[in-house]
């Protein structure tokens, strides 16, 4: 069947508004050397067995969540607290005498008199609480869906405990109901981070200071970066904002550079440092050793120092040798299969690259909650129109900080790097995947069944809500959000990790015995009557 | 680990730390997978039916499959009747579950959606049924949506059509498949003639074959329930989380019931099984009394591990109270009993408990918080945590060893495979508990004192 055909076929099951709604959402890659176009960051139709989570999910279960010396008050009923509990494997340690609040669920329990009667009484009382167990530096308050449906003014008890306790109080008004996925959310809290948080530290950084954008430490992933680029001899100044702090989140505009991991989730952020304290940023990979390698050597010409330049690449090749030999035995076991990749706003386009370092082709890939750019480039930013989800999601506005700006490049220099790095660009998912490739956004439980029965692909990377749909389908299923388990995944010795997890899943014995025996072999042989047997 | 929580209690009425909880949804979504063929559909905001679906897949390690009506702001302001009808419309379409099984959220609970009447109105397909539970997640608990997604069942399907069918219906409660087949088994060897509703067995501990069915072999057939009408009596498995399920059946189809616990240690399971043979006028069949003896027998070979020993338990009010009974009956003192779940009836039956045996000086609390069963550890240590997964913090904290039972369990496997209900669900229970406690002395012994034989 032509992929054309297939994804026809996929579609066929559908009412018809579903169907128009659904086609949007898929494509499949031609080499035509124009732009094709999908639907992305638009609702999911009602009744469809999405993947995607709420706004809410997007600010304090991503964002907010792992600032580790934060107290996160979560201002609703007791569910959005405890799912946001030590579920999304953002890891953190105590440095110091910082306080590492991440094991700590902290919610205002709202109940049925405080939906009557208005809950801000019981969130002044849960920040009380907070400041005389805890002593937080501070503290931010996550709005749920019936906090904004019963008018709580959250903004304005931030402002009333900041003034009583003299530390920073942060309201996030990110309920569950706004925008149509997670990314609201990333939004809402980038730009009360910005607002609130950075810009406000004076710690002068070391040389080379970078920041990391959008790298939330799963499974350990920023802390394998970090030794990276501190072995290179960068400075990392804040790492938004896996294993990141409060504390050193006010310092991000004091680095040189901002390193783009994520781009759906901060973009916003990285943007409006440029704008406002003149740091470039730069996309970056460090899921995949090419990747790895190429971004390392796109932060060795934005800094343009020969030692710099060097050290880089004694480092990759100090990297390499410990690992070359390997992968090339992993590569050798994993060659030729196909995998389809469905995760997050990034991931789904990342892994792509070190899939194909192990010899695994992406045959179908897609976003959860991405928006066109992250699909098509950023190119077509102008072009993406404005919906009445969208346009409810405040876009900040921020000016140039004449004190604090600083210029990190010429124009010239500038616009001569913008042709050879990703600088303050990001090219998207489609341009990376091979002719034929299908693409589609905020795959379902019904085309995630139909596309594997079809496409029967060797592996499926996707989250814990279809991990076991696909595992019972007898193909190999490996969460990309929690990395079930294992991890990390980045730079070196995440490849590594990553492609030991593979084999493992690929050839463990468990596949063979899918199939009982006496489902294939004869198993009333000799039991004739009168036989002799 | 947990070095922020100060051992000075202070009195807190605003903030919950680290709850021993979650909302009312995720047990009407688990209750409704109990229903074959059934697809349970939360209206709310898409994150609801996300994260519980996300936390009863690492529970089970099992497809928990349910749709969402995927409010919008402007559902959220214009109300979620035209979401949830085109739900409908496409889930049935698309999805073909012989029935949905709608509850609500704090979102469409607080802008006041009429469920009832948005369902009447929709377009259901002919032969297919739409059932609902209100659930609003700022009242009660995941046990509280259990509860009352099982009052929906009786209150959409129940009837009473004059012929009784000689059965005897059972609700479980919110626990495991583990726990409902253990309860069948027990029934099945009684020779009993039942209903279990709702049954999540064969349903989120669905064989590996190498096919995915979205509606596996599992669940109550509908049919079963509609019949719950005519059944002679209704036992129901836990005054939390299954009562009012039974008073709905005996209020529209005039079925009696009796509220008993679930069977967890030797005397609920005593009491269940006296109180069945009773209503069916049978003798206990020697099975079942071999597995009493044999259970006897363990609690005397294993009592001096246990005798005396003090323990915390925390978990869902049902569960709960069937393992402080069951400690108590192995000699240990359960110093902290705790459910996040609210309900006075909780602390006044575990207090009942412990005046008859004599116990003093044990805190028992609902509406709790794990916080403060730390804290509460922190000034009196115990030899043993019970409770779900998130007591782990704790057990590492304060190096208490921990056995895990409850929900939630999302870093062990198989646990939903085995019971803890029952004479054999009590062995199991001893078994982890020994271990527990025996790993540790093992660990923690002087070379000279490791023992060969224990």
């Amino acid at each position: 069947m032509e992929r054309n055909q297939i994804v026809e076929k996929v579609l066929e099951k559908y009412p018809a508004r579903v169907y128009k709604n659904r086609k949007a959402h898929m494509l499949v890659k031609e080499n035509t050397g124009e732009n094709q176009k999908i639907q992305a960051n638009t609702r999911t139709v009602p009744g469809i067995i999405t993947n995607r989570g709420c706004c809410y999910a997007g600010c304090k279960g991503v964002v907010l969540g792992p600032l580790k010396d934060m107290v996160h008050i979560v201002h609703g009923p007791i569910g959005c607290a405890y799912y946001t509990w030590g579920t999304r494997r953002n890891k953190a340690k105590q440095v110091g005498d910082e306080k590492n609040f991440l094991n700590y669920c902290f919610s205002t329990d709202m109940q049925e008199s405080d939906i009557v009667f208005g809950g801000e009484k019981k969130l002044k009382q849960a920040i009380q609480e907070a400041v005389e167990i805890f002593n937080p530096q501070a503290i931010s308050i996550s709005a749920t869906c019936p906090v904004g449906l019963i008018g709580d003014d959250i903004n304005a008890v931030a402002a009333e405990a900041e003034k009583l306790y003299g530390i920073k109080v942060m309201a996030f008004n990110c309920e569950g109901y706004k925008g149509v996925s997670q990314s609201a959310g990333h939004h809402i809290a980038n730009n009360a981070l910005m607002k609130h948080v950075i810009g406000m530290g004076q710690v002068q950084p070391a040389q080379y200071a970078v920041n990391i954008l959008g790298e939330y430490n799963i499974g350990g992933d920023g802390w394998e970066i970090s030794r990276v680029l501190e072995k290179i001899g960068y400075h990392i100044v804040t790492i938004m904002t896996g294993d990141g702090s409060y504390e050193t989140l006010k310092n991000a505009h004091k680095a040189d550079l901002n390193l783009v991991q994520c781009h759906r989730s901060i973009n916003y952020i990285a943007e409006m440092i440029e704008e406002k304290y003149g740091t470039p940023w730069l996309k970056v990979n460090f899921l995949g050793l090419s990747s790895t390698i190429e971004t390392l050597r796109d932060m060795a010409k934005y800094f343009d120092d020969p030692a710099l330049t060097r050290r880089t690449e004694e480092v990759i090749a100090e990297e390499m040798v410990e690992l070359e030999g390997v992968m090339r035995y992993y590569k050798e076991k994993l060659e030729g299969r196909t995998a389809f990749l469905f995760v997050g706003g990034s991931r789904a386009h990342h892994y792509q690259v070190l899939l194909k370092d192990l010899g695994v082709e992406t045959v179908m890939a897609g976003y959860e909650f991405a928006h066109r750019d992250d699909y098509e480039g950023r190119e077509v930013i102008p072009d993406i129109k404005v919906d009445a989800d969208s346009k409810n999601i405040e876009e900040l506005k921020v000016e140039k900080d004449e004190k604090n700006y600083r210029v990190h490049l010429s124009p010239e220099k500038y616009e001569q790097l913008k042709k050879e790095i990703p600088l303050s660009y990001y090219g998207g998912m489609i341009k990376e995947m091979r002719d034929n490739s299908i693409l589609v956004d905020d795959l379902n439980h019904h085309e995630t069944e139909a596309f594997v029965k079809i496409l029967k692909p060797d592996m499926f990377f996707s989250g814990i809500k279809d991990k076991y749909v696909i595992q019972k389908m007898g193909v190999y299923s490996k969460q990309l959000h929690s990395y079930d388990y294992s991890g990390p995944y980045a730079a070196f010795k995440g490849a590594l990790n990553f492609a030991k997890d593979l084999d493992m899943g690929v050839y463990t014995p468990g596949w063979k015995y899918v199939t009982a025996p006496w489902k294939t072999e004869p198993m009333l042989e000799g039991m004739l009557i009168g036989g002799e047997n | 680990m947990l070095d922020l929580t100060p051992k000075k209690i202070t009195s807190r009425k605003g903030l919950r730390i680290n709850p021993a909880k979650t909302c009312q949804p995720i047990g009407a979504m688990y209750a409704a997978l109990g229903i074959y063929k059934c697809l349970p559909h939360s209206h709310g905001s898409q994150g609801c039916c996300s994260y519980h679906r996300m936390q009863l897949t690492r529970h089970f390690k099992d497809p928990v499959m349910a749709s969402t009506s995927s409010f919008t702001e402007g559902a959220s302001v214009f109300g979620g009747g035209a979401n949830l009808k085109t739900a409908i419309k496409n889930v049935f379409t698309i999805y073909n579950p012989d029935i949905m099984a709608v509850h609500t959220t704090c979102l469409s609970e607080t802008i006041g959606d009429d469920l009832g009447t948005i369902i009447a109105q929709a377009d259901v397909p002919e032969g297919k049924r739409v059932i609902h539970a209100s659930t609003p997640s700022y009242v009660g608990s995941h046990i509280t949506g259990f509860s009352n997604m099982v009052k929906g069942m009786v209150q959409y399907l129940a009837e009473n059509s004059g012929l009784a069918n000689g059965k005897i219906n059972v609700i479980p409660g919110f626990v495991s498949p583990a726990e409902m087949r253990e309860i069948k088994r027990i029934l099945t060897l009684m020779g009993i003639e039942y209903i279990m509703f709702p049954d999540t067995s064969g349903v989120v501990d669905a064989p590996m074959t190498g096919e995915h069915d979205m509606y596996p072999e599992g669940g109550t057939r509908v049919e079963d329930i509609i019949d719950t009408g005519n059944s002679d009596l209704t036992v129901a498995l836990g005054s939390f989380a299954s009562e009012d399920g039974a008073v709905e059946l005996e209020k529209k189809c005039k079925v009696p019931f009796k509220t008993l616990e679930i069977p967890i240690g030797i005397e609920a399971t005593d009491r269940l099984i006296s109180a069945l043979a009773k209503a069916v006028h049978r003798e206990v069949p020697g099975v079942l009394e071999e597995e009493r003896g044999q259970l006897v027998d363990i609690m005397l070979d294993s009592h001096s591990y246990f005798y005396g020993k003090k323990v915390a338990i925390s978990g869902d009010p049902d569960m709960v109270t069937g393992l402080t009974e069951f400690v108590m009956s192995l000699g240990m003192i359960p110093q902290y009993v705790l459910t996040g779940t609210p309900g006075k009836a909780f602390e006044k039956r575990i207090n009942r408990m412990l005046e008859g045996a004599g116990m003093e000086g044990c805190v028992v609390k609902s509406s709790g918080d794990l916080f403060e069963l730390h804290q509460w550890i922190k000034n009196e240590p115990v030899d043993l945590l019970l409770g779900n997964s998130h007591a782990k913090y704790i057990a590492r904290a304060e190096d208490i060893p921990l056995v895990r039972v409850g929900f939630p369990i999302l870093d062990r496997y198989v646990h939903h495979y085995l019971p803890t209900a029952g004479y054999r669900g009590a062995m199991r229970l001893i078994e982890m508990m020994t271990n527990a406690l025996l790993e540790r002395q093992d660990r923690d012994c002087a070379d000279e004192d490791l023992e060969l034989v224990m």
